[in-house]
């Protein structure tokens, strides 16, 4: 009897978080700065997963044991296979992504200050090699954004303090 | 050195250090607004980074921070963040202009905002530079007006790469005056390598 009534509920993503679900249920993850959301779907089998990266690359980890979730290079890689047991096919995964932004107009300052664009650079670079095609993406600047991702439409609602709400 | 195994005398000398900064701090905030400013006993926290957006008010509420790089032995990041209200009153305080307003990118009360800050962070820092002996080269103030979890990421990133928590030592500073509330919100985040210096400056063992 409960099957007949389907509830949508939003999944929340942290950070250095990663989840996936099914419609019609939403992906979110919110107040994302230097650090990028990246979703990955498939279309028709109505799945997706969220990752919100924080560093570019696990060389940066200085920890023996890190968290795969908090790097581009690790995470794309097991946000894909859960998506895979979840019933999406590898081959027609589509992404979008947002975020990258710098928060604050360093003038000088080490490489961790520009760590937004280098971010966005390693997002892209793992899911061209992945072979996953980027449909939709709004990064880089420097405000901050929230991410919702509506499986059953495939529309990415972008949010910032300052624009409001745009869908991508 | 794993933070989650502080002992309490460490986390004592941390606290202290929090205590001196801030102290230092209300006196100076105190000249610039001519009242009484009262400082809160700081707290020593060990917080996953979803828990310390949470405690900012969670990773989409909107706040006036203010960032220091600190250069010198014992690099971090402080932050002094604000409610816009709070940012607002202040700038009302100093200026006698309750015109001003944040949200609208006003030159003015960015620039207020921004040097109350450099001055009020600046007896944080030197108060704590004085304490320790230990160098504080402060970086000019850079200012953000945007989502919690945006801005706080940025203090982060130095000790995100070898842990996946950030000790913060956390000082209030607040004054409440009829109606207009004057509160800041100073968040220290030493970088990782900085613990053994801090605690070497304090005369507390290193051993954890």
């Amino acid at each position: 009897m409960s099957k007949l009534i389907s509830s949508s509920h939003v999944v929340k993503v942290g950070i250095a978080d990663l989840k996936v679900t099914k419609a019609p249920n939403k992906i979110r993850t919110s107040g994302l700065g230097s650090c990028v959301g990246v979703v990955i779907y498939d279309e028709r089998k109505k799945v997706a997963g969220l990752a919100h990266v924080l560093l570019p690359d696990s060389k940066l980890a200085r920890q023996n044991k890190f968290n795969h979730y908090k790097y581009a290079d690790t995470a794309i890689p097991l946000l894909v296979e859960q998506l895979s047991s979840l019933g999406a096919r590898s081959n027609l995964l589509k992404a979008k992504v947002a975020g990258g932004a710098q928060m604050f107009q360093f003038s000088s300052g080490s490489d961790m200050m520009r760590i937004g664009p280098r971010n966005v650079e390693s997002v892209l670079e793992k899911l061209k090699h992945l072979s996953i095609p980027v449909l939709a993406s709004d990064t880089g600047g420097n405000a901050g954004r929230t991410i919702e991702f509506d499986i059953q439409t495939s529309l990415l609602k972008v949010r910032t303090v300052n624009k409001g709400e745009t869908f991508i | 050195m794993d933070l989650t195994k502080l002992t309490q005398m460490q986390k004592d000398a941390l606290r202290e250090i929090g205590n001196i900064g801030a102290g230092n701090a209300a006196t100076s905030m105190s000249k610039l607004v001519n009242r009484k400013i009262d400082m809160d006993v700081p707290t020593v926290n060990i917080v996953s980074f979803d828990e310390m957006m949470e405690r900012i008010g969670g990773p989409e509420s909107i706040v006036v921070a203010l960032l220091f790089r600190i250069q010198g032995d014992a690099p971090g990041t402080v932050y002094f963040i604000f409610s816009i209200e709070e940012a607002e009153a202040l700038i009302k305080e100093i200026t006698n202009n309750d015109a001003l307003r944040l949200d609208v990118n006003d030159e003015l009360a960015i620039s207020v905002i921004q040097e109350a800050g450099n001055i009020v962070t600046g007896a944080y820092l030197s108060a704590l530079g004085d304490f320790t002996n230990i160098t504080m080269q402060p970086s000019v103030p850079y200012l953000s007006i945007d989502m919690a979890g945006a801005i706080l990421t940025v203090g982060l990133l130095e000790v995100s790469q070898v842990a996946d928590y950030a000790l913060i030592i956390d000082a209030k500073i607040s004054s409440s005056y009829q109606v207009s509330q004057i509160k800041g919100n100073f968040l220290f985040i030493p970088d990782p390598d900085s613990f053994s210096k801090l605690f070497k400056a304090l005369g507390v063992t290193n051993d954890v």
